[in-house]
């Protein structure tokens, strides 16, 4: 097909090409809340700013938690923060969240999560009460983790600065043997498993900030991944090349994020992706996708292709994972891109937002 | 979802594709335009386009309210908001069009009160919440969102909140239709016509199409499978030599239109002798302000903007793309000084725009087109 294109138009899908390849600039005048949804604003804040001024080879391999080498034994390191509103929501609260965030940080970079730290910045005026339940959550989410928490601190700020409360947390982890993951490691041919239904945790928290005047029964799905990592790690060792949660940004973030990191392309099969009926549903009257709808307990798996079967039946054998799914395929072409086969059989473009995706009018 | 995935339904989708197929003649090349935004958004969703013949072409059209907002005018919201008491509204979709130095995105991040809101009844609902700020909404769109303006104006009149603005930059669909179809190196053979307009308006207001243009058009609505059949239904005009509006939205749409929400927008709204379109330029008659009963509620009115114009740049070829004169890539400024982070004309505003398509989807783009 290159021939039928005239230089003219070649040149400039080079130049175009050229650009995209090159890591986001961050040339804003300021911080919007684009830069904290997940898409290509956060990546420019991240690749653009962050990542260049640390000169750090951990850093820059862009994973969800860092790792550091002490006498050969290999320690997983990451940090987190939490500023969820409302605090407390269907299926689960800010505290709750917070465990879970950090320990799944850990499980996708392949480690055993082992110890957090917690610091709680505490706004004037919030109720001992609400306080007491976030307290209690965080350490009935520990236990169920089997994470200790092994240090912590305090901060209060003055009413109107921190929406009640904001916990922030590092999680300490103990690499598995088992399997080397890394964004970068995926290969054409890679099977992209979801570890169950998507979309869940965001719209729980749209419909509880109760603006948009919609009621449906949805819970965030915020639970620890470690079981369901240990399992996977049991049924393909070094079959697995990648683990990632579809956190902020959702699992279409995610595919574009790795295939960038890979240099590969992923083909999504958008039928074979599970979403609950009444999250489809609260997503059709909003007029957004639910791949791009922030999950907290589901997770996409990238798997040799000879070991996807076992790992899907590992998926589904943990309690609550019967609706994994094998939803795409890796591909070599074009690079750094997600194409989806649509239900309806078409195919497009699946490409990172810029922000949150907004509600459209027309 | 029932009454929704019976229109999504791919066995139905090939067949209608393969009926398509039947229909063209495989030595013509048709280019059909679908007017609406909406539409362009569906095409994309479901990959519409995907399922058609390499020689039937999908021309996107004038029809996102959001794109041709001139940049001036976003300029003057962006001052409203920053106005000391307002609380600014508008719909979600409006937050990251470009002014001619910000977004209404960073004046929130400046500290302007921004808010989204689904209805401008919302809006309302605000100012009444809040007696003490102002309230302005940004009201945007076509005759789809127009009556939904006008029935909260009246409501804020009956029910007198006078904390409450609209600053209105709602547009007519036929106006820039015209402008298109008169210019003599227009490049298409049909349209797909505004189903959401359509309901409004009704179907008759297109009959100028065929009347005046030679243009077959089909109305259609907003699932994958309406659009397939509209494709379908333009195409078997073309090959049977009728030239007609047909309606495929007839489950919504009436010929006649919904005249309670004409009534109403007759009642609180005039024609603009002129509007001026990101993009295309001036149009005449192609925009509505508020009418002098509900001055006291026109924002334009309330406060002094800056009104000021902020041309758009010479080379932006926007006006030919939509025409199908020109290809993106070869508009003078694509890619260089026209990018999706710093668009200038309609096309790369919106993501689903023919020319931010063709800059994110590049070679890919071209594959499906050249198959």
């Amino acid at each position: 097909m290159a021939e039928l294109l005239s230089d003219r138009e070649s040149k400039i899908l080079g130049i175009i090409e050229t650009a995209r390849g090159k890591p986001a600039k961050f040339r804003d005048p300021h911080i919007t809340m684009s830069h904290g949804a997940g898409g290509k604003a956060s990546s420019s804040l991240i690749e653009g700013l962050l990542v260049p001024a640390f000169d750090s080879p951990s850093l820059d391999a862009l994973a969800d938690a860092g790792i550091v080498e002490i006498d050969g034994l290999d320690l997983a390191l990451t940090t987190d923060s939490f500023v969820v509103k409302p605090l407390r929501f269907p299926g689960g609260s800010i505290g709750e969240l917070a465990v879970n965030g950090t320990v799944n940080d850990l499980a996708m970079a392949g480690a055993r999560p082992l110890a957090l730290t917690l610091s709680l910045v505490l706004e004037e005026g919030l109720p001992a009460e609400a306080l007491r339940l976030e307290v209690e959550a965080i350490a009935r989410a520990a236990r169920e983790a089997e994470v200790q928490i092994v240090a912590g601190d305090t901060k209060v700020v003055e009413r109107g600065h921190a929406d009640g409360m904001y916990i922030c947390t590092t999680g300490l982890g103990h690499r598995d043997p088992r399997a080397t993951l890394a964004p970068s490691h995926l290969r054409p041919g890679d099977r992209i498993l979801l570890s169950g239904t998507i979309g869940e945790h965001g719209t729980a928290i749209m419909l509880a900030r109760g603006e948009l005047g919609l009621d449906a029964d949805i819970e965030s799905d915020t639970c620890s991944l470690w079981p369901a990592v240990d399992g996977l790690l049991d049924a393909a060792g070094e079959g697995l090349h990648c683990l990632r949660d579809g956190t902020r940004g959702g699992v279409a973030s995610v595919l574009n994020e790795l295939a960038r990191a890979s240099r590969v392309a992923m083909v999504v099969r958008e039928a074979a992706v599970p979403v609950q009926p009444v999250v489809a549903s609260a997503a059709e009257i909003l007029g957004i996708d639910p791949m791009y709808v922030a999950n907290e307990g589901k997770f996409l798996a990238f798997v040799e292709p000879g070991q996807a079967e076992q790992v899907l039946a590992a998926l589904r054998a943990i309690p609550g994972g019967d609706a994994a799914a094998e939803i795409g395929e890796v591909k070599a072409d074009p690079p750094g891109m997600v194409l989806v086969e649509t239900a309806f059989g078409g195919r497009r473009v699946m490409d990172q937002l810029v922000g949150d995706p907004l509600p459209r009018i027309c | 979802m029932r009454f929704v995935d019976e229109f999504r339904d791919a066995e139905l989708g090939r067949a209608v594709a393969g009926e398509i197929l039947a229909a063209v003649d495989p030595d013509s090349h048709y280019k059909i335009m679908e007017v609406c935004g909406g539409h362009t958004h569906s095409i994309y969703k479901y990959g519409v386009d995907d399922l058609l013949p390499p020689n039937v072409e999908l021309v996107h059209g004038p029809g996102c309210p959001v794109c041709v907002i001139p940049m001036g005018r976003v300029d003057d919201g962006i001052a409203l908001a920053h106005e000391p008491r307002v609380i600014f509204t508008c719909f979600g979709d409006m937050l990251r069009v470009p002014g001619s130095t910000q977004t209404l995105l960073d004046a929130k991040a400046e500290g302007a009160d921004v808010r989204i809101v689904y209805s401008p009844l919302d809006a309302l609902r605000i100012a009444k919440q809040n007696p003490d700020r102002e309230v302005v909404f940004f009201a945007i769109g076509f005759e789809t969102t127009a009556p939904s303006t006008a029935l909260t104006l009246r409501r804020a009149k009956t029910e007198g909140v006078g904390n409450f603005s609209v600053m209105c930059s709602h547009v007519t669909i036929v106006p820039p239709l015209r402008a298109l179809l008169e210019s003599p190196d227009l490049r298409l053979d049909g349209f797909i016509g505004p189903g959401h307009v359509a309901t409004i308006v009704g179907a008759r207001p297109f009959q100028f199409l065929p009347d005046q243009y030679g243009k077959p058009v089909a109305i259609s609505g907003f699932e994958p499978l309406d659009l397939l059949q509209s494709v379908l239904m333009v195409l078997r005009q073309l090959a049977e030599g009728r030239i007609e509006v047909e309606n495929q939205y007839a489950r919504v749409v009436p010929w006649e239109g919904n005249l309670r929400a004409l009534e109403i927008m007759s009642e609180v709204f005039t024609l603009r002798p002129h509007f001026e379109w990101r993009g295309l330029g001036f149009i005449s008659q192609s925009a509505l302000r508020i009418s002098d009963a509900y001055a006291e509620w026109d924002a334009e009115e309330r406060y002094s903007v800056p009104g000021v114009r902020v041309a758009d740049p010479k080379a932006c070829q926007c006006g030919e793309v939509l025409k199908g004169v020109i290809k993106p890539w070869e508009c003078k400024v694509f890619g260089t000084a026209c990018t999706p982070e710093r668009p200038i004309g309609t096309c790369m505003v919106s993501p689903e725009g023919a020319c931010a398509a063709y800059y994110n989807y590049g070679r890919l783009a071209r594959e499906r087109e050249v198959a």
